[in-house]
């Protein structure tokens, strides 16, 4: 079995107005500092696999087909045996 | 209310619409109801784990939040058994209409280029807006003038629309950007913009002219006891193009 830890981010061409709102509220509370918010997703999913190529395989299936969108989306994981 | 009569284009028998029902699928018995009372045509309900599109003349994607928005909007609704069967259809030039949620799907399963983003302002905009008919002579519009100024409402929370800068080109190249944000004067402005969509892209086509996704709700301004009815030119250019007449003079009286 395998641990998929999924990163799905908005492409840096695509303007995240939730991230930029973010931003504002954190530099609100005084931490001026703060730079470039941007919010993503993070899935976790377990793949019933001994094989870590198999697994590997499946998890960008995944991401490809179904948890992003490579119109605005990019994504990356981490596999790790469980 | 005003006697108000809409002129329906006609070979003799009703046209028969699919209206898909997906599980979150709010605005299906708006098209439905518009469709049935209204345009006089022959409705069905196609549930979304049905394999059949039970031979309809033209499918419509309604407004809604199908499967609760979960992921991304329309992003798990694509792969819904129905939709095999959409696509199929749209690829033998069988027409099909994606309204709001319907217009995210779309582009979800590859149908429209592009994809809706969260609104710029980030909160759910429910108003009339105005739309810029770009191309008069699809099937989806041929009931409008060129230029023409629609009054349609808007309910969404993600409408942004977004494409790369080829796939833009593309579309502009074609005149597949069929509506655009607009003034109550037809100018195409910034201020205009209620989602902060990309070119002020309310609607677009695809390349062969069958399949049209909009965010703005023509089904919600085409009964008359609701006063607005421009909504109903889009429904009377489809059903227009369906009995074989591409073009109609005025529609609604």
């Amino acid at each position: 079995m395998y641990l998929a830890k999924i990163n799905i981010t908005l492409r840096t061409s695509i303007l995240d107005p939730q991230g930029k709102a973010v931003q504002h509220a954190i530099a609100s509370l005084g931490m001026d500092q703060v730079r470039d918010v941007r919010m993503g997703k993070y899935i976790e999913m377990k793949i019933s696999s001994a094989d870590r190529a198999e697994a590997d395989r499946i998890a960008s299936e995944a991401c490809k087909k179904l948890l992003a969108n490579p119109v605005m989306e990019n994504f990356h994981y981490t596999l790790e045996k469980v | 209310m005003s006697s108000s009569a809409i002129e329906i284009p006609s070979n003799g028998s009703p046209k028969k619409f699919g209206v898909v029902v997906f599980p979150g699928s709010n605005c299906d018995h708006d098209a439905y109801y518009v469709l049935k009372n209204i345009f006089r045509q022959d409705v069905r309900f196609l549930w979304h784990k049905d394999s059949s599109l039970e031979g309809v003349d033209a499918v419509i994607l309604p407004g809604g939040f199908s499967y609760g928005d979960y992921l991304r909007c329309g992003a798990i609704a694509r792969f819904s058994p129905i939709m095999k069967e959409v696509v199929s259809f749209a690829g033998n030039g069988g027409m099909v209409m994606g309204i709001c949620n319907g217009f995210q799907i779309l582009c979800e399963a590859g149908l429209l280029p592009g994809s809706l983003l969260r609104n710029a302002a980030l909160t759910f905009s429910c108003r009339y807006v105005h739309l810029r008919v770009e191309n008069a002579s699809t099937a989806f519009t041929s009931a409008c003038a060129p230029g023409e100024v629609l009054k349609v409402p808007i309910a969404h929370g993600e409408g942004n629309y977004f494409a790369d800068a080829e796939t833009l080109d593309r579309l502009t190249r074609n005149n597949q950007i069929i509506f655009r944000y607009c003034d109550a004067g037809g100018s195409v402005t910034e201020e205009a913009n209620p989602n902060g969509s990309i070119r002020n892209i309310a609607g677009i086509i695809n390349e062969r002219g069958n399949i049209m996704g909009m965010m703005p709700h023509p089904e919600r301004a085409s009964d008359p006891a609701l006063r607005e009815t421009d909504g109903a030119k889009i429904f009377l250019s489809a059903i227009g193009r369906l009995v074989g007449k591409t073009h109609l003079t005025q529609a609604i009286i």
